[in-house]
């Protein structure tokens, strides 16, 4: 039996964070990141460390807390997706000047495809616009052994590091040892020093050249310096890479019996680049293949335009994934052997993801779609963007967004002398993240919409993170619970009711109430409260084969095309509906969708609905 | 890093599983990967998370032995698991020649050549047995029975035995939950066997 053992990257990350001494972890959850935080709560009590952990309302908040903790000395982390590196881009570039005294760890997860995104970009170029440090892991194993580097290098410069994984990193799992924990010893001490951290333009000018100097001691740092893999051979051509495009390089080396003829290079810390490995490759190499995700930030540092090829000259796909196919590729034409031509894996193609069967948002947007047919619907980030399916979501942007796109519509629209119903919908934890101000804005400026919070008590699309509503601490704790009705009507909304989405013509009928408020009235807020189908079946209380379709159906298709429930499918050959029993869950919305009545609830199915 | 550069270990298996969200995929890869932790191999796996995994297709790469990515390329796995029938078009351009697709579906389904198929209704198994979630389970039952186990060519890096000891490790020894899986895992070993 081995002593290592199965770490998802995440959990590696999460485990190197706490067994680094790491006291205070913030988060706000998002694919490809959402496990890191769990994984440091599990980790806390199974080395039984005394740590904050947080789930904070966003990003932004959550690098904060975890940057004063830093300046008070402790050792702290915020992990977050890149999406969420932008909300909190305001306090990490001010925090890059100011610096740290304990170690600070901003974890940034990528996801170049992009896989579960809005963006490609890339965290590293943020990294180098803030001017701090960052380190680019190739595995899980990497990953975990680089938070502690991260700690060590914060702490050695004054610096905020970023540790920045892909998807790839995150979402692979691989055996580790697991090396034992530091337990945080330290004692919270905050020094006051108010030209630092209070800084007016005239110190910031001072801390800025400070900031420039560390950053250029950092180039020379030997802990994070570039490896060299096949040290033994003294050709004319180099490969650099950094992140799992190296684990990619580094396997297809071997495959393809380069290492003899091709130095390959790893660089863990891509930002700054070390100064003397530039030097190196300058006076060693005719021939320079960068391979990095996803902006060309190694590339661009290597600023040699005759020797250096990657993604700003073309020689590398400018978007999109480093497949190791693509890879592949890459590397044999580099290497004059012939090139593969072997098919690249299917990118997108079958199933489309659908809301759960059960799910509530699927009765909202089908009331919202019979209460307003001609209405404009903005929406936001979170499991119900697919209500894109049903034909209730028109805009999604980014956090938050839903709720100043439906007034932007409305201002808009007037402007020209139309008035259009405009429904909005925003899921409870973006609400609390970034839908408040917005929704204070609209109240101020007499924009008239319908703003539908999908509340399912939940952070449904990330693996049900608790929200500031549940009252529920990310260790399972208790914790006060914010009252969204209160906080709804604190913001000046004067139309606001929460109704179960399930009960759907009552809801369509409360949806029309409130269309009829917003035309007049400005903003109505319509709470739709339901909690998330898959909370619901995990803790029990299924009913399957409580629903039938009678021998009434016509195979109009109405209900799988504008219901569009898994649950419901459509047997061709004989053009009618049925029943998967195998995934029902009896919530008997479906009773009211039928134009004809064929669907039918029996029993404990009908009396809830 | 594990693979030396030039010295690739002897025992190197290339898996992908592929179904869609709430089948299982996810749990099957890392049953499989802690077998292979416990027999001494070194493992890595690649899975999908997010959006994907609300009904749409899930795949996971599982690369036992010394490997540095964790993604396998087209024409390398060495086996394909398909819990969904209708992922054979999207996944099948995974196996290499001489490969074996393992698929969920009530007649074999066809791949082209150089393939071997070994088809299980599944979905029918679980169902009858009362286990519908469980598919995955029968599925991977079935395969071990099919293309052997234990390390034999062309089969996977470890025995049913194997599987079924990760399988205590993970779900606790005597739980009703270890005996539902256990039943799910046997039940497709005897349609294979």
């Amino acid at each position: 039996m081995s002593d290592r053992i199965l770490m998802q990257g995440n959990d590696a990350i999460a485990r190197g964070l706490v067994a680094a001494g790491c006291a205070v972890a913030a988060s706000y959850p998002g694919t490809p990141a959402s496990e890191i935080l769990s994984s440091i709560d599990r980790w806390r009590k199974k080395c039984g460390a005394t740590m904050h952990v947080e789930w904070a309302v966003n990003e932004k908040v959550a690098l904060e807390i975890a940057y004063t903790a830093a300046i008070a000395g402790l050792r702290a982390a915020v992990s977050m997706k890149q999406v969420g590196l932008n909300v909190a881009s305001d306090p990490l570039l001010s925090a890059a000047y100011l610096g740290v005294t304990g170690g600070f760890l901003v974890v940034s997860a990528d996801d170049p495809g992009p896989h579960s995104s809005q963006t490609e970009q890339d965290s590293r170029l943020l990294a180098m616009m803030a001017k701090v440090p960052v380190l680019d892991p190739a595995s899980p194993a990497q990953a975990m052994a680089l938070a502690g580097t991260g700690f060590d290098l914060s702490e050695a410069f004054g610096v905020p590091v970023m540790l920045r994984p892909t998807t790839r990193v995150c979402h692979a799992s691989q055996d580790v040892e697991a090396g034992p924990f530091r337990p945080p010893v330290r004692e919270a001490r905050f020094v006051k020093d108010p030209a630092r951290w209070a800084a007016t333009p005239v110190h910031r000018r001072m801390l800025h050249d400070r900031l420039a100097e560390k950053i250029a001691a950092i180039a020379a740092w030997p802990a994070t310096a570039p490896i060299r893999v096949n040290p033994e051979v003294s050709p004319a051509m180099a490969v650099v890479a950094s992140g799992v495009a190296f684990a990619h390089a580094r396997e297809l080396f071997c495959e393809l019996g380069i290492s003899d003829r091709i130095a390959l290079y790893q660089v863990i810390q891509p930002y700054p680049l070390h100064a003397a490995f530039i030097d190196h490759l300058l006076e060693t190499y005719a021939e320079i293949l960068v391979l990095e995700e996803s902006a060309p930030v190694i590339e661009m540092q290597v600023a040699d335009r005759r020797r250096v090829r990657g993604r700003m000259t073309g020689a590398v796909p400018g978007t999109g994934e480093l497949l190791p196919e693509i890879i592949e590729r890459l590397l044999s034409r580099f290497a004059g052997l012939p090139v593969p031509a072997g098919a690249l894996p299917a990118q997108g193609g079958g199933r489309r993801p659908t809301l759960c069967p059960g799910c509530a948002h699927r009765s909202s947007f089908y009331a919202i779609r019979k209460a307003a047919p001609a209405g404009i619907y903005p929406s936001d980030i979170g499991c119900y963007t697919l209500g894109i399916n049903l034909g209730a979501v028109d805009t999604v942007l980014c956090m938050g967004a839903a709720v100043s796109q439906a007034a932007g519509f409305d201002y808009a629209h007037r402007l020209s002398g139309k008035q259009v119903d405009i429904v909005a919908t925003i899921g409870d934890s973006t609400f609390y993240h970034a839908g408040i101000p917005p929704l204070i804005d609209a109240v101020v400026q007499g924009a008239r919409f319908v703003l539908v919070i999908l509340d399912n008590g939940t952070t449904a699309m990330t693996g049900n993170q608790p929200t500031p509503g549940t009252g529920i601490g990310a260790g399972g704790e208790t914790t006060a619970a914010v009252d969204m009705e209160g906080l709804v009507r604190a913001c000046g909304v004067r139309f606001c009711r929460a109704a179960n989405p399930d009960r759907l013509p009552e809801f369509v009928a409360l949806l029309k109430e409130a269309l009829v408020h917003a035309r007049e009235g400005g903003v109505a807020v319509v709470i739709a409260r339901q909690p998330c189908a898959m909370v619901a079946l995990a803790a029990g209380g299924k009913e399957p084969g409580a629903i039938v379709i009678t021998g009434e159906c016509t195979g109009c298709r109405h209900c799988v095309d504008r219901f569009e429930c898994p649950a419901l499918v459509f047997d061709e050959a004989a053009n009618r509906v049925r029943i998967d029993g195998m995934i029902c869950t009896g919530c008997g919305v479906c009773v009211h969708v039928c134009p004809v009545g064929a669907i039918r609830a029996e029993s404990a199915a009908e009396e809830r609905s | 890093m594990s693979a030396d550069v030039g010295n690739p270990p002897v025992m190197r298996q290339q898996i992908v599983l592929s179904g869609v969200g709430g089948q299982g995929v996810l749990f099957l890869s890392r049953l499989l990967a802690e077998a292979a932790i416990a027999g001494g191999f070194p493992v890595l796996t690649s899975e999908t998370h997010g959006m994907a995994q609300r009904g749409g297709v899930v795949v996971s790469h599982l690369k036992v032995g010394g490997f540095d990515s964790p993604l396998v390329r087209t024409g390398r796995a060495d086996l394909l698991l398909v819990l969904k029938e209708e992922n054979v078009v999207l996944h099948r351009e995974f196996l290499a020649d001489g490969g074996a697709l393992v698929v969920n579906a009530a007649v074999p389904t066809d791949a082209g050549p150089r393939v071997r198929v070994h088809a299980v209704d599944a979905d029918a198994l679980a169902l009858s047995a009362g286990a519908p979630h469980a598919v995955n389970l029968v599925l991977l039952g079935f395969a071990l029975a099919r293309v052997g186990g234990g390390g034999t060519a062309g089969g996977f890096f470890c025995a049913a035995g194997e599987i079924r000891e990760a399988l205590s490790r993970r779900q606790g020894a005597g739980g009703s939950r270890l005996a539902a899986s256990l039943s799910a895992l046997d039940l497709g070993i005897a349609h294979g066997t």
